[in-house]
């Protein structure tokens, strides 16, 4: 029996398709997010990996920002309990997860069953989010892929000071026309988001098993600044972009269980 | 200001666009028309006040209201008149003005940036238009206490500047611990006494101890009515959407001593009590879970809020703002004692712990939602702090978003939808283990 969850975010979609709720059978992730033809993409990839049609679909469960706007989808759920479920399939040790999204950030608390028990979310300043190293990237003139490997070559890394991503922005223009080396700009970059989310984590308690999921996690450099800030190792699964996916899937499995909706 | 377009403030108008054709309205209960009847009356009293030139005043939400009461004198409210103004989503050109023009920053209190636009207005300086005509008219006294916010200190000095008129002011502390000294009621009391001195002096009005008894009397028994009307929501299902109660904070904010409110809360008590006993309620919807508010309400989206809720089934049955006009006292002296703990921006956080504690397990509410407000920062101060030990002590789930009570511009709609959804979600499964044993 196969289910699909999709994640539409902001900035990205990912598409799971998961048989019997444990085993993935295919995963996409099109960097293009709501509003656009990303999730089109991503939907027609992961069936096309999967060699699937949609009609072997026994429930779909859309999550992120784009989940209102999805007419496919049996059930919607928001992508804090996707993320939760996701991430207690890839890294089932972990109780506390840091989830850097293109617009927002979260940090969750969860049971040993991966069910959500608290969360925490930034104010809709866009500092320590997605986009505020999408902004910082551009203004380096590097890839946003490239940011994390550049910053690990760091000595001397700068204090970012401002919380405000313009402000930030201007803070890094000024650091380049000083001729400060971009990857301790970068670094420092990285310093300023961990900063802002672990004080955002830490109002949920502390916790030595702290795992990190969406984009972001691929960001070697954000992972240790964080890991540092916490004063604990942060978990990363290489699947970490499709966790919220995966947990949609896996929450449609668990729905298709309960007989909860429809069976097309 | 391409990005006024993009933050457009009639969501309510957009919305309506938007949406198929419109479910016939509910007709409004007796008590809302009475509510309205009353409310146009203390603007018109106002104006005819006026014109026969007598003073009249404006005063901060949580002055004495019977002070004013008993000398016959007629008051209007800046609070609650911004926060009509940002309900109806009428603030922008009043922000525009205040942070354009007038000079002021953007981080002051929303109810201040609308009113000192307002003000300026009516005193010549600013030519925004007046969405009510002016019936705000122009004061020639301001009515001040700072139990609630400091700010507000701040604000009615440059009103007072601004037309040059008198400020008659009560200065309170905060209270570090849970009970008032006998020292501070006589530092309150004594402000008191000499207010009602120098406000018989300023109007040329006379103070009448047996008309204030009677005023207390009234005020006395509206406080019972209100506290009433909120504590009947108690009940499961709730008999009204809660929500609806901030509809009614105007009978106690600017009518606490009159028997106009006294009738408009009768009737909203009869009208509550005849949807318990029919086991009917206004929410709309099954009531699925039961929330508290903590902070003003975000007038501004105030329908995307209750939309928002609605579309889960959550009724906001126990709220920490409509209750703070719920104040008790008998006379000058116990009025003193009670402004000294009458606002929870002067309650320290055992107290206002303590107190949303006791709600939480009396409105028996599965979740709280916290209005971190932009524009009241010292609400915002211990919220944090609150929140946390509140759902340490009872498990009970809780989210947050950002709002403001009158600037449209500080609110995302999406953010909150997630937040209340992801609220749901833990709720959710918290009934589900109850059930499941």
């Amino acid at each position: 029996m196969y289910t699909f969850g999709i994640d539409i975010g902001s900035t990205s979609s990912k598409a799971v398709i998961l048989r019997d709720g444990n085993e993935l059978i295919a995963h996409v992730v099109v960097p293009l997010g709501t509003g656009t033809v990303g999730p089109k993409e991503a939907r027609e990839k992961v069936f096309e990996i999967s060699g699937l049609t949609p009609q072997d679909i026994s429930y779909t469960i859309v999550t992120g920002y784009g989940r209102m706007n999805c007419d496919y989808a049996d059930d919607q759920i928001s992508e804090l309990s996707c993320h939760a479920k996701g991430i207690h399939y890839l890294l089932p040790t972990a109780d506390t997860i840091i989830d850097i999204g293109g617009q927002d950030a979260k940090a969750i608390k969860i049971s040993p069953r991966g069910q959500m028990l608290a969360f925490q979310m930034n104010d809709k300043c866009a500092a320590g989010t997605g986009r505020f190293l999408d902004v910082m990237a551009r203004v380096l003139n590097v890839d946003i892929n490239d940011l994390g490997p550049v910053s690990e070559k760091s000595t001397r890394p700068v204090a970012i000071s401002n919380t405000c991503t313009v402000f930030a922005e201007s803070e890094v223009i000024s650091q380049l026309s000083s001729n400060i080396p971009i990857e301790d700009i970068a670094a420092g970059i990285h310093n300023s988001v961990a900063k802002r989310v672990v004080g955002m984590a830490l109002r949920l308690g502390r916790s030595q098993n702290v795992a990190m999921s969406g984009g972001v996690a691929l960001n070697v450099g954000v992972v240790h600044a964080m890991s540092r800030e916490l004063g604990c190792p942060v978990l990363v699964h290489p699947l970490c972009q499709s966790a919220g996916a995966i947990g949609a899937a896996v929450l449609a499995w668990e729905k298709y269980l309960k007989g909860e909706g429809k069976v097309s | 200001m391409s990005e006024n377009a993009t933050l457009k403030e009639n969501t309510a108008a957009t919305d309506t666009a938007a949406a198929p054709a419109p479910k016939p309205k509910r007709p409004k209960p007796k008590s809302m028309i009475m509510l309205g009847e009353q409310t146009n009356a203390l603007f018109e009293n106002a104006r005819i006040a006026k014109e026969n030139g007598e003073k009249v005043g404006w005063s901060a939400s949580i002055f004495p209201q019977e002070i004013a009461e008993t000398l016959g004198l007629n008051i209007l409210y800046p609070e609650n008149h911004s926060a009509g103004i940002a309900a109806r989503h009428q603030a922008d050109p009043f922000l525009q003005e205040c942070e354009g023009p007038l000079g002021y920053s953007n981080d002051l209190c929303a109810y201040a940036k609308v009113n000192l636009a307002y003000a300026s207005v009516l005193n010549g300086e600013s030519n925004v238009e007046l969405p009510d005509g002016g019936k705000m008219i122009k004061p020639d006294f301001l009515l001040l206490t700072n139990n609630i916010c400091n700010q507000l200190t701040k604000w009615y000095e440059n009103l007072a500047k601004q037309m040059d008129i008198p400020v008659f002011f009560i200065d309170t502390c905060y209270n570090a611990y849970d009970y008032v000294t006998e020292t501070r009621v006589r530092y309150v009391r004594a402000q008191i006494d000499k207010l009602i001195e120098d406000l018989c002096a300023f109007t040329g009005k006379t103070w009448d101890e047996e008309r204030f008894k009677k005023i207390m009397e009234i005020s006395q028994r509206n406080s019972y009515l209100w506290e009433r009307a909120n504590n009947l929501l108690d009940r499961k299902p709730s008999p009204l959407s809660g929500f609806e109660l901030f509809n009614y904070m105007s009978a106690m904010v600017c009518n606490r001593g009159k028997e106009s409110s006294t009738a408009v809360l009768q009737q909203l008590n009869d009208e509550i009590e005849q949807h318990i006993k029919n086991g009917t309620s206004t929410f709309p919807v099954e009531e699925q879970f039961r929330v508290s508010w903590d902070g003003i309400a975000c007038w501004p989206y105030l329908g995307h809020n209750l939309r928002t809720l609605k579309k889960h089934g959550i009724n906001m049955v126990a709220s920490s703002y409509g209750k703070a006009w719920a104040i008790e006292y008998e006379d000058l002296d116990g009025m003193a004692r009670a402004y000294c703990f009458a606002s929870t921006n002067g309650d320290n956080a055992t107290t206002m712990i303590a107190r949303r504690i006791e709600a939480l397990e009396k409105f028996g509410c599965e979740g709280t939602i916290y209005h971190v407000n932009r524009s009241c920062k010292v609400m915002d101060c211990q919220m944090m702090e609150v929140q946390r030990q509140i759902s340490a002590r009872t498990g009970i789930p809780f989210t947050s978003f950002d709002g403001d009570q009158a600037d449209y511009r500080n609110y995302s709609e999406a953010q909150f939808e997630t937040r209340i959804q992801g609220l749901v979600e833990v709720m959710r499964q918290n009934k589900e283990a109850i059930s499941n044993g």
